[in-house]
């Protein structure tokens, strides 16, 4: 693995260092098909300036030509961008933007067991690209709210309708938002708790 | 009110959001990912920020954690996550946070 000289290495800027009380973590996944605004909204929320991850995965495929059981070996490396907001000097929330493919998710460890929930992203031009990441969430049993990203040129449709559309159980909170503004994105998020709120039960 | 202590078994089990802090002061007696480390976490860091910063991949990284965390160079805290029966007062104290930004 080439690794830079240690010297050349920026970490976070002065501003971005965390207190020494910050020990405790929490994470939410943004989820959702390709170019639906999952970055634009890590990056509208985030305290720091978007940070990427990356992971590889090596594939094994056997040879199409006639050098039968010759295996080639293709390394893909897959991206994930996050973001941080200090919610106060001990607890820190994390959003993951997670790789549109849902089978790139497992190359992280834990990115789904440990999230306190998820927020499925839609475009309503492109509903259909949400399917497969509404049902991995629930195979999984990660709780989740559905955010409708508003593009200038959707087509805009009652909410209720979309719910059908997707099958979306009553209760799964389903909100308007615009992933670019940080008041929305934070709208988005709150009703992501309130939500998780309603789930929990009170402490005894 | 937070709480994320750990035992051995579940130490091992690094998450992207498992906070790190460095127990010591890089010297040129470690190696440049270690040093680098150390450097990176004299404040609590997670490990996806690690990652992001030294350019390596997470799996990476959390080997690179695993020894510092075997010879005690660095400590690690857990992070706190979605339990069966979900902690209200943890919830709350997220709202609070974000009803500040
Ligand atoms: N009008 C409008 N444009 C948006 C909104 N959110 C994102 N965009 C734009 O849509 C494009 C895609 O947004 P990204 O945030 O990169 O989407 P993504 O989900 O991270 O995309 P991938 O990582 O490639 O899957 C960008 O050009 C954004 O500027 C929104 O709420 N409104
Ligand atoms: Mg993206």
């Amino acid at each position: 693995m080439d690794f830079r000289s240690s010297d050349t290495i920026t970490g976070p800027r002065s501003e971005d260092v965390l207190p020494t009380t910050a020990t405790a973590a929490v994470k939410v996944v943004i989820v959702g098909g390709f170019g639906v605004g999952k970055t634009t909204m890590v990056g509208s929320v985030s305290e720091i300036r978007p940070l990427t991850t990356e992971e590889t995965m090596t594939q094994a495929g056997v040879g199409v030509d006639d050098n039968a059981g010759v295996e080639t070996k293709t390394a893909t490396t897959v991206a994930m961008d996050f973001g941080r907001i200090s919610l106060s000097e001990e607890l820190i929330l994390y959003l993951f933007g997670t790789p549109g493919q849902e089978r790139f998710w497992f190359l992280w460890n834990g990115l789904f067991e440990g999230a306190l929930g998820a927020v499925v992203l839609i475009d309503t031009r492109r509903l259909e690209v949400s399917f497969d990441v509404i049902g991995r969430l629930e195979e999984r049993g990660v709780p989740f709210v559905v955010a409708v990203n508003t593009f200038p040129d959707a087509p805009h449709h009652p909410v209720e309708a979309l719910r059908r559309a997707l099958d979306l159980p009553d209760e799964v909170p389903m909100i308007d938002c615009d992933a670019r503004l940080r008041a929305s994105s934070r709208d988005v998020l709150m009703t992501l708790m309130r939500y998780l709120h309603s789930l929990a039960v009170p402490l005894a | 009110m937070i709480t994320g202590d750990l035992d051995d078994s579940e130490r091992s089990a690094l998450d992207l959001v498992t906070m790190v802090v460095a127990q010591a002061e890089p010297s040129p007696t470690f190696q440049p990912e270690q040093a680098a480390i150390l450097r990176l976490c004299q404040a609590p860091l997670s490990v996806a920020e690690i990652s992001a910063y030294l350019s390596l991949p997470f799996s990476v990284v959390t080997s690179l954690l695993s020894d510092l965390l075997a010879t005690e160079l660095i400590e690690s805290r857990a992070p706190i996550v979605r339990a069966t029966l979900p902690d209200r007062s943890l919830l709350e104290a997220v709202m609070h946070g974000l009803q500040k930004l």
